[in-house]
């Protein structure tokens, strides 16, 4: 492994609070690019909420502290109107549910385009050019025919691997997935990992794959953080954080994973890897 | 025309539906047709006074012989406008500040839902009475009253509404692309709430035609001589012998209230998955 390279995006001592609920308490975490950090946890540990927080979109009421710095700005201290400008162009999101997080009523191809015209200022012609080009990138088959289709007429990964080319769309640098496979059976799962894998290596994204499946981890993260009660207990190289944990917490969540056999002992189900990387992935439809 | 019935969704097909139709497109040719259907002028005096239907009227004619369906047909074109334009603006007032206090929540939510409570503790009839009074008896006046005892129902719904839609992922993932909060709610939000605003408004037709008769009938409203369903049955209440006076009118108002109460059912019927799958398995 060559040096690291400089990190496209630091959390630094993010906590936010709603009340006096401290939902965050300290996190940090660096992105770099063409590097995939994942964020593991149980449900209800802050993965989520620092993918939000980062992105400024919080509750009603929450109070946030702390430096979310994204190329030296620090994004907490932007305007609404700057934040946007932010949102969508440098920074994209891709939420859990495909199902849910496209716009029923609008067609994919309008879903494509209008923020990046919106943020690129490009035409109609030429937008729609590099929207049925993305949709070609991540492998949507008839990629003109489906830019007039809406989202309901496509399957639970298509509508991802959309989704996907909707966040990647304006070129961000840094692409934060929250549980992008939760919602998708194994097969389809894989694709659309090794799908964020390649764009990750291809264009040099920074991605935050936020998880609560440590298999999904092992199979394409390089960095892992471990959360627990909004606070990173842990963080580190896959190979380390998955094999040698140090904190007692991560040690509980490989311990509390299926074994494949009785001799199975913590920490094996990576060795032999269930998905010691992306080659390893069933192929989609397979 | 068996057709044409065909092809509509199951919902449409139902014997009230079909009915609350045919009567309010009835009502809506003689609203725009009444110059060519009336058989008299409805303000000319030159009729016996108080004659019974017969085959010269037949709807009889009121105590200043004047033609009762006439009267009654081009009281379609004061009347049924009025109500719609009455229900539309209530719409959008309700729905605009309803859709303003559910996204963007704070004091605007808070301040514009606590000004719809207000107007929620106040009976419907006596509120528009008073600001109808207060303002003066005319029909635009009547119009006004019963529009500012009518937006707080669509605020308060299309609030509902919006506040279940703003948090759904499509729409967090809008404003995670970079849109403003207004165009979140205009593009994203709003479409996906308007099903159940526009069937409340619908059903809200009768109601609004209803408190608006209510208001000429206690002499807040239209002013004679013009040709209006409530005043009309007003002036019956003097001559109660002559029930024709009044009871045409009112029939007038009980088929336009009906017919416009059958189609926000079946509105709702149609739009809501549920009813229409259950009305589905019902004609197979």
């Amino acid at each position: 492994m060559s040096g690291p390279v400089a990190p496209v995006l630091s959390v630094e001592d993010l906590t936010v609070s709603i009340g006096e609920h401290d939902i965050l308490r300290g996190v940090g975490i660096d992105l770099r690019p063409g590097r995939v950090h994942g964020l593991a946890g149980e449900s209800g540990s802050g993965k989520t909420m620092t993918g939000l927080a980062t992105l400024g979109l919080l509750p009603h009421g929450a109070r946030t502290t702390g430096r979310v710095l994204l190329d030296g700005r620090d994004l907490l201290d932007l305007s609404q109107r700057d934040l946007n400008k932010v949102r969508g162009r440098e920074i994209s999101m891709v939420f859990q549910d495909p199902a849910t997080s496209l716009h029923p009523m609008l067609s994919i191809g309008r879903q494509l385009t209008e923020h990046m015209r919106h943020h690129l200022r490009i035409g109609k012609a030429e937008s729609r050019a590099r929207a049925i080009e993305l949709l070609g990138q991540v492998r949507i088959p008839g990629p003109a025919a489906a830019f007039e289709r809406y989202p309901h007429q496509f399957s639970g990964g298509m509508r991802q691997r959309i989704a996907i080319a909707i966040a990647l769309a304006c070129g961000p640098k840094v692409l934060i997935a929250d549980e992008p496979t939760t919602a998708l059976d194994v097969t389809v799962q894989a694709g659309v990992l090794r799908l964020i894998r390649g764009l990750c290596d291809d264009l040099g994204l920074a991605v935050l794959l936020v998880t609560h499946d440590l298999g999904v981890m092992s199979a394409v993260a390089d960095e892992v953080s471990v959360m627990k009660d909004g606070l990173v207990v842990e963080t580190g190289p896959r190979s380390h954080v998955l094999r040698e944990p140090d904190h007692p917490y991560t040690r509980a969540l490989l311990d509390a994973l299926p074994r494949q056999g009785p001799a199975a002992r913590p920490g094996e189900i990576l060795d032999p890897p269930p998905a010691a990387g992306v080659d390893t992935l069933p192929r989609e439809g397979s | 025309m068996v057709r044409i019935l065909s092809r509509l969704p199951e919902a449409w097909r139902q014997p009230l539906a079909i009915v609350g139709g045919v009567v309010a497109v009835a009502w809506l040719v003689v609203a725009v047709a009444a110059p060519l259907l009336a058989p008299h002028d409805p303000l000319a005096q030159d009729l016996p006074r108080l004659a019974s239907p017969g085959p010269g009227h037949w709807f009889g004619t009121d105590q200043l012989g004047r033609d009762i369906l006439s009267r009654v047909m081009y009281g379609a074109r004061v009347s049924i406008p009025l109500t719609l334009l009455l229900v539309a603006l209530s719409l959008l007032i309700g729905g605009v500040l309803g859709a303003c206090a559910g996204y963007f929540g704070k004091w605007v939510g808070e301040g514009i839902m606590r000004l719809a409570d207000l107007v929620f503790a106040f009976p419907t009839v006596i509120l528009a009475m008073v600001v109808a009074a207060a303002l003066g008896a005319s029909l635009t006046n009547a119009v006004l009253a019963v529009l500012v005892v009518a937006w707080p129902s669509y605020a308060r719904v299309t609030r509902g509404l919006v506040l279940g839609m703003r948090e759904r992922e499509f729409v967090l993932s809008g404003r995670l692309l970079g849109f403003s909060a207004w165009r979140s709610l205009r593009v994203d939000v709003l479409p996906n709430v308007t099903g159940p605003v526009l069937v409340l408004a619908t059903l809200d037709i009768g109601t609004a035609l209803l408190l608006l008769s209510g208001l000429s009938f206690l002499g807040l409203g239209a002013k004679p001589p013009s040709p209006e369903w409530g005043a009309m049955v007003a002036a019956g209440v003097d001559v109660f012998d002559s029930w024709w006076v009044a009871t045409f009118p009112g029939l007038a108002i009980l088929t336009v209230v009906l017919a416009f109460n059958f189609l926000g059912d079946t509105l709702r019927d149609a739009l809501d998955p549920r009813t229409a799958r259950a009305i589905k398995e019902r004609a197979l």
